[in-house]
């Protein structure tokens, strides 16, 4: 397994982010984690990210835990490093160096790689992502859609095995959207993990063929996107749908349940 | 159109976005300084730490006004041929040193006993000591600002690693850059939200209850956000220690520069004695 979670729990300042969550995660999976706003997904994500640690309950990681004590040693936490890296939902705290190169040469540069490597490495990620023409602008001055790219640009450069996804679409437009996620779904080319925590059911069957449901940090459901996405009250209760007005045509209003974002 | 002022006083929103603005200006100013073709700017960082840092302990260790004097003009004179205009070190160096500096040395003109300067309620010992911690602080604050405006902030924290300065200073120095930039941006947001959903000119009541509530909500969200940065800086391998692509290397340039700079502080450590 890639990651098993026994019996987690989180909680901060009183809330219980994650609760007594059990579940597995096989290796080369595309992964889903459902829920709404507050549902517990971004805090996930930093648990088997190694960012976070719970108060009860543990992480393992290819069999093996990931703890706070673990993490500080450096024969783990470099070949974790390497192998599990994450974009977070707002690309401002991952822009953090004076330029977009530098940006992106942060992770490899940690990794301690051969500098000619990172220069190399670096252009070429840039290029593909089509930002090579942003290599010397200041990073917290890019737009939206461009921040998003040399965020993911700056955690791809280093060809995680298993990439973490907190939200990857969210304040995209349309276009960046659909080109974010055939990036996604081209990466690797289809041998690496993805887990995306979203609540966006529009692209749901081109990033996951895993999806877990949560509710208030507690596991719901658990099932392939079409068995999900065909489960119309589980959508309801854990709020992924709601009746939506609108009008079709020059016809009157009417309402039915409707898919947050994307194409939904 | 009772209600419309077409010159209407600009108020504490538009106020605090311009001085927001300028500030983040000032932020990224010395990136933009610090990549031109002034004399310091060719130096290696480490040479420009070492040297710089040895003549802040000189002046910091000088018994004669004379002495600070000299070095201040030197830093002034390495100001001008690093490309950093005058007014830059005036509005960002002296005027604040002054302020801070001042307040604290002012009780010292009128509390030290000793004689009357010009038959003024202020003692020349007074006037001494007074002296003596404003042009400190002035120098200092000089030689520091030359030092962030002609090189990289990355570069001088890689600087510091080298001379052993602790991790966990330069992750704190690192990330009160970080601090200092999203704090800005934040309260940027916030008040043109805030302008955004303003119709009316406040009243000064108004203004303060926003300034106070600003404050708090904005100090909670720079720290949430720092958090968040911290986090993605260690989720992508971040352990403390600075690497840089470039690596530092001395030219004959550099060699001299870095003499240069060991018999001016020696010198002027000997001198103020």
């Amino acid at each position: 397994m890639l990651f098993e979670l026994d019996h987690l729990t989180y909680r901060y300042e009183g809330v219980t982010a994650v609760d007594d969550l059990s579940l597995a995660i096989p290796e080369g999976s595309r992964v889903a984690l459902l829920g709404a706003n507050g549902s517990g997904k971004s805090t996930l994500l930093r648990l088997l990210d190694g960012l976070l640690f719970g108060q009860s309950g543990a992480v393992w990681f290819r069999g093996e835990e990931l703890s706070e004590e673990h993490l500080a040693d450096d024969a783990f936490a470099f070949p974790f490093r390497r192998m599990v890296q994450m974009v977070f939902q707002n690309p401002d705290v991952q822009l953090f160096n004076p330029t977009v190169f530098d940006e992106v040469a942060f992770g490899p540069l940690q990794m301690r790689w051969p500098k000619n490597e990172i220069r190399e490495r670096t252009g070429e990620i840039l290029d593909r992502l089509r930002i090579a023409h942003l290599k010397d602008r200041v990073p917290h001055r890019l737009s939206g859609g461009e921040k998003k790219r040399v965020a993911l640009a700056s955690v791809l450069v280093l060809d995680p095995a298993v990439l973490l996804l907190d939200e990857p679409t969210a304040s995209l437009d349309p276009r960046s959207q659909s080109e974010l996620i055939d990036l996604l779904v081209e990466w690797g080319g289809g041998a690496k993990s993805v887990i995306t925590a979203t609540h966006d059911l529009g692209d749901l069957g081109d990033i996951a063929d895993m999806c877990f449901v949560l509710d208030g940090g507690r596991l719901v459901a658990e099932g392939r996107p079409d068995d999900i996405l065909g489960n119309q009250e589980l959508l309801q209760r854990t709020n992924l749908v709601h009746a939506h007005r609108h009008r079709h045509g020059p016809g009157g209003l009417h309402s039915h349940p409707h898919l947050h974002g994307g194409s939904g | 159109m009772s209600g419309v002022h077409p010159h209407k006083r600009r108020g504490l929103i538009e106020n605090t976005l311009e001085g927001l603005h300028a500030a983040m200006e000032r932020a990224l100013y010395a990136e933009v300084s610090a990549s031109r073709g002034g004399l310091l700017q060719r130096l290696d960082p480490r040479v420009k730490v070492a040297g710089l840092f040895s003549l802040v302990l000189a002046v910091a260790l000088a018994t004669k006004l004379w002495l600070i004097a000299a070095v201040l003009a030197l830093a002034v004179v390495l100001a001008c041929v690093s490309a950093i205009p005058l007014r830059v070190l005036a509005s960002r160096a002296w005027i604040a040193a002054l302020l801070f500096s001042g307040i604290i040395a002012a009780p010292a003109l009128f509390l030290t006993p000793g004689t009357s300067l010009y038959g003024l309620p202020i003692t020349m010992q007074g006037a001494r000591t007074a002296g003596f911690l404003v042009l400190r602080a002035e120098t200092a604050a000089t030689l520091m600002l030359v030092l962030i405006y002609t090189t990289r902030w990355t570069h001088v924290l890689k600087a510091l690693r080298i001379f052993r300065v602790p991790v966990v200073v330069v992750v704190i120095l690192g990330m009160t850059c970080r601090y200092i930039l999203l704090m800005l941006e934040t309260a940027h947001e916030m008040f043109e939200s805030r302008k955004s959903r303003t119709v009316n000119a406040m009243t000064p009541a108004e203004q303060r209850r926003l300034a106070v509530a600003g404050s708090g909500v904005l100090l909670g969200k720079t720290l949430h956000l720092s958090g968040e940065v911290y986090l993605a800086m260690q989720a992508r391998g971040f352990r403390g220690e600075v690497f840089l692509l470039e690596d530092f290397q001395m030219g004959k340039l550099d060699w001299l520069a870095l003499g240069a700079f060991a018999v001016l502080a020696s010198a002027s450590i000997w001198a103020g004695r």
